[in-house]
């Protein structure tokens, strides 16, 4: 387990690494940062201040290395348009990312496993039928759209739920929804596969042969086994639903990170979206590591060897 | 003999009509998708107007099920006067050449990575796994966004930034599927007899994995158009005045509160275009290989 | 007259299929009694598992089970709900599978499958449930026994994973064992060790025991009584002495020519066989079951003539010399003639 572990961070720091790498040349060759910056009406001459002033007349793998070097220490670089610390910024938007995309997995996992699980417990039965046809609708859905037909129903037509802003809990929960339906079809598919392919295992039979009552099998020896892969995936999902917070935040005007990164881009603010280009990755490669470990605790195959 | 066990049929791809006409998702898909590529293709002679012509005396017309709509404008007119129903049939080609764009060239990239992983595993397999891995570690819309943003939202930088970053499907499906099928005999015996790489990965395993190839296509078609359309929402994927969906969702947003058609068309349309790929996408994966349903 | 544990009457298996029917049981009755060991024998895909899967009403969910009679220590078990069937499996009818590999859930212990099977049939709980536990595991020659409550089922080989599956069978002390192949996925040394275990432990708790066999090497060494199946029925039932010795059906002639006995066959002699295929089960049969299979000369070391007497009321089922535990059943008249018996109409 333990050597498990080390070659398994191993192999995300290396991912990470890469990463970065990609997200920074990419940036770097599409477009020359010392325009962006002086802005339209500056002269050349500024141009080439500016250019010296921040050192982007290095070449792009000093440049890398120097990035890198103060990534590794906290130190992202100043924003242009904010005019404060990258680091620090990301660092205020990230609680409300964090609080939405979790709210989300949740509704989404919530919505999904139970759904998943009654329809393994009868294949093609209503239920079966009901949460396929909802898994297929939700996949076609585009979130954008979705977001702004809530926001007609909810909050003008009904009254229910405030449009925008992060104030209160009631902020949250058309957000909520928008982000994390998308996840719950993946979720639901695999649970119902899982399920369904546990629930014809030899040690099912054996289960219900010792006369084991139908939840016991069900919860017990059943789902224990299926939510493995379940697990690995919502945190998949979880890590997309980042990438996915930028539409849904800008839409509810969530001042999350999402925001932030709508905010940067319109504005070629280059180190904060390389900045938050960073965190999201890291986070999604933390995320499949804890995942991957907790799998790996929760399959004694893989535990004890 | 009557008693001789009735097996069914011994071939292993029992695509026949019958089974495509017994799926009800696939065959309503498949009509739809059908529908919105005649009308892309024949959008010039469709189209009652030109979509780009702007008519601001007729701004904002309802559409024709509207107490104030009418038949010469059926789907009303947008914020410019321009007829909704040209713009969304001209919005259809845009959306298909996207998505069928952007699959093909991560379709390529893909399979490419996928077949060469599968077939000689090892080295090549880890070095193709970690690119998946890396892929995955970033985030398409954020990425996508920001290259859009710096690059300039043209119809063919959309369409290459996200086949750049779509090829994640295709890689990992395709290297599962040549897996499995390099293990068969019948590769050992191209082998055995002398067949060159090149020959076996053309000839034998190719067109054993066109089947998972032309499905994960046509999911990932879809995926494309609702990423495309998102993109196109925010303001940082095809420009105005191109007709795109996602636009003209964007583009109404202001008025949604009065005039919700406006986003209600457009929307509509897209949720059936991507709901129909995908069933067709599913059915189509039911019928070829109902083992790899999930 | 030894004490009856199980009675089945008349049993059939339908299972539905888009536009027709599969018959795979159909109209089977047997008995087990109080330490008695009934064999069922027969080949792949004649019901056998099927039937198993019946007595404990853990039959897929679209298979239809139609019974006459299904008694339990002489106490009908027919009409129980789901949740005192429960209550009997693993109580009172213990079952082993065929796949010790895969029979156990790989995500818990030894200990924690075994205490659970306790807890629901007996109550108990914590040292007691474990202290029984490792009594059962020693008494399947599992030792030292503590250390393997711990383990994972990966950590045990196949051999220990089926002695694990039999304890946890016997925890409660069932009447009733039914073993589906339980050695057939395992090595040939080791099952030897499991039939002489199996065998040892039903004497000892003086359960009843039916075991499902293709095996008729494991047959001879431990049934009392032997039922041979064949396309969803028993084609003949009796002693393990009257089925080895005295085969009357021709289907039983034929597995029995199949095995290599040291003296009985001759140099230059070829081992029997039974050509064909398990003819489908699907819809009704249009003409007899054997169709096809005959083979061609029937072996001459068994030319003896039985006497075979008619038992009332069935049309092709007899009993042979009268015995009333030696029975055999035909499909058709074509079967029966191919039996060349002799039919005593006299009795009855």
């Amino acid at each position: 387990m333990f050597f498990y572990a080390f070659k398994r961070s191993l192999l995300a720091i290396l991912v990470a690494l890469t990463v970065s790498m990609i997200s920074f040349s990419l940036l770097y060759i599409s477009s020359d940062p010392a325009i962006a910056m002086a802005g339209e009406t500056a002269s050349d001459a500024d141009i080439e201040a500016i250019r010296e002033l921040y050192g982007f007349d290095r070449s792009i793998v000093v440049q890398y290395l120097d990035w890198l070097k103060k990534a590794a220490s906290g130190d992202l670089g100043k924003s242009y348009y904010f005019r404060t610390d990258v680091s620090h910024l990301i660092a205020e938007r990230l609680p409300t990312t964090m609080t939405l995309g979790l709210c989300a997995i949740i509704f989404a996992i919530g919505l999904a496993v139970p759904l998943g699980v009654a329809a393994a417990i009868r294949p093609n039965s209503i239920i079966d039928r009901v949460a396929l046809f909802l898994s297929v609708m939700g996949q076609a859905l585009p979130s954008f759209w979705f977001a702004l037909i809530l926001i007609v129903l909810f909050s003008v037509n009904l009254r229910w739920l405030p449009v925008s802003g992060s104030d209160t809990w009631l902020h949250f929960v058309m957000p909520t929804i928008v982000l994390g339906y998308y996840a719950a079809p993946a979720i639901m598919r695999l649970t119902r596969t899982g399920m369904l392919e546990v629930l014809s295992t030899d040690y099912i039979r054996t289960a219900r042969a010792k006369g084991l009552r139908p939840p016991v099998v069900l919860f017990k020896h059943a789902l224990r086994n299926a939510i493995i892969p379940v697990v690995s995936l919502a945190a998949v999902q979880f890590g997309f639903m980042l990438g996915g917070s930028i539409v849904v935040e800008t839409i509810f005007a969530l001042h999350g990170a999402g925001f932030l990164a709508w905010e940067s881009i319109t504005r070629n603010d280059l180190p904060t979206v390389q900045g938050l280009i960073l965190a999201f990755s890291l986070f999604y490669i933390i995320l499949t590591l804890i995942a991957d470990l907790i799998n790996a605790w929760l399959d004694p195959r893989i535990r004890i060897s | 003999m009557t008693n001789l066990p009735q097996t069914t049929s011994n071939n292993p791809y029992p695509a026949g009509k019958g089974r495509i006409l017994q799926h009800k998702g696939m065959m309503i898909g498949s009509l739809i998708v059908i529908f919105v590529m005649l009308l892309a293709i024949l959008a010039p002679l469709i189209a009652p107007h030109d979509p780009y012509y702007q008519d601001l005396l007729n701004r904002l017309k309802p559409p024709v099920w509207d107490t104030r709509g009418s038949w010469d404008h059926i789907l009303g007119t947008d914020h410019l006067g321009r007829d909704y129903l040209s713009r969304l049939i001209y919005g259809a080609r845009i959306s298909l050449l996207i998505g069928i764009g952007a699959a093909m060239i991560s379709g390529i990239i893909g399979t490419f990575l996928g077949v060469m992983a599968g077939y000689f595993g090892g080295r090549v397999d880890m070095v193709v796994t970690f690119l998946i891995t890396v892929r995955l570690s970033m985030p398409v819309v954020l990425v996508a966004l920001a290259v859009v943003a710096i690059v300039g939202g043209s119809l063919q930088v959309v369409i290459a930034v996200l086949g750049l970053l779509l090829w994640d499907r295709f890689a990992v499906v395709m290297r599962s599927s040549t897996l499995q099928i390099r293990s068969m005999d019948y590769i050992t015996a191209a082998r055995a007899v002398g067949c060159s790489t090149a020959r076996i990965l053309m000839t034998e395993i190719m067109p054993n994995v066109v089947n998972n190839l032309i499905v994960i296509a046509t999911l990932e078609i879809a995926h494309a158009i609702i990423l495309e359309a998102a993109l196109s929402f925010l303001g940082l994927g095809v420009q105005p005045p191109l007709p795109s969906w996602g636009l003209m969702v964007s583009e109404g947003k202001d008025m949604m509160l009065f005039e919700p058609w406006l986003i209600t068309i457009p929307g509509v349309a897209l949720f059936a275009l991507v709901l129909s790929i995908n069933l067709l996408g599913d059915g189509m994966r039911d019928v070829t290989a109902p083992e790899n349903r999930n | 007259m030894a004490e009856q544990v199980l009675n089945i009457t008349n049993l059939s298996i339908d299972i539905p299929l888009s536009g027709d029917v599969l018959h795979a049981v159909d109209g089977i009755s047997v008995s087990v009694n109080k330490g008695e060991t009934l064999c069922i024998v027969g080949e792949s895909g004649c019901g056998k598992s099927l039937t198993s899967l019946a007595i404990m009403d853990l039959l897929p969910q679209k298979a239809i089970r139609t019974v006459d009679k299904l008694e339990l220590n002489g106490k009908s078990i027919l009409n129980y709900s789901d949740r005192e069937m429960s209550d009997v499996r693993g109580n009172k009818i213990g079952m082993i599978f065929q796949e010790p590999m895969t029979s156990l859930n790989p995500s818990f212990t030894v200990e924690n499958q075994m205490i659970e099977t306790l807890t629901r049939h007996r109550n108990i709980t914590g040292n007691s449930a474990k202290k029984l536990a490792v009594e059962m595991l020693e008494k399947v020659g599992i030792t030292p026994a503590k250390p393997r409550l711990k383990q994972y089922p990966h950590q045990l080989s196949g051999g220990l994973r089926q002695r694990v599956m039999i304890a946890m069978t016997l925890l409660c002390q069932p009447e009733l064992i039914i073993a589906d192949e339980p050695t057939t996925a395992l090595d040939v040394t080791i099952q030897a060790q499991i039939l002489e275990l199996l065998k040892r432990l039903q004497s000892d708790f003086n359960t009843g025991l039916i075991l499902i066999t293709h095996d008729l090497g494991v047959v001879a060494k431990i049934a009392d009584r032997v039922a041979v199946m064949y396309a969803g029925q028993i084609v003949e039932e009796g002693s393990v002495y009257e089925i080895f010795d005295d085969p009357s059906h021709p289907y039983t002639k034929g597995l029995l020519s199949c095995i290599p006995v040291p003296g009985k066959i001759k140099k230059g002699e070829r081992l029997g066989s039974i050509p064909g295929m398990v003819p489908s089960l699907i819809g009704k049969f249009s003409e007899c079951r054997f169709a096809g299979r005959w083979t061609v000369e029937p072996s001459k070391h068994d030319e003896k003539i039985t006497t075979l007497i008619p038992i009332k009321g069935s049309k092709y089922e007899f009993s042979v010399d009268g015995t009333t535990n030696h029975i055999v059943r035909f499909c058709c008249k074509h079967c029966l003639e191919r039996s060349k018996s002799k039919i005593n109409k006299g009795v009855n």
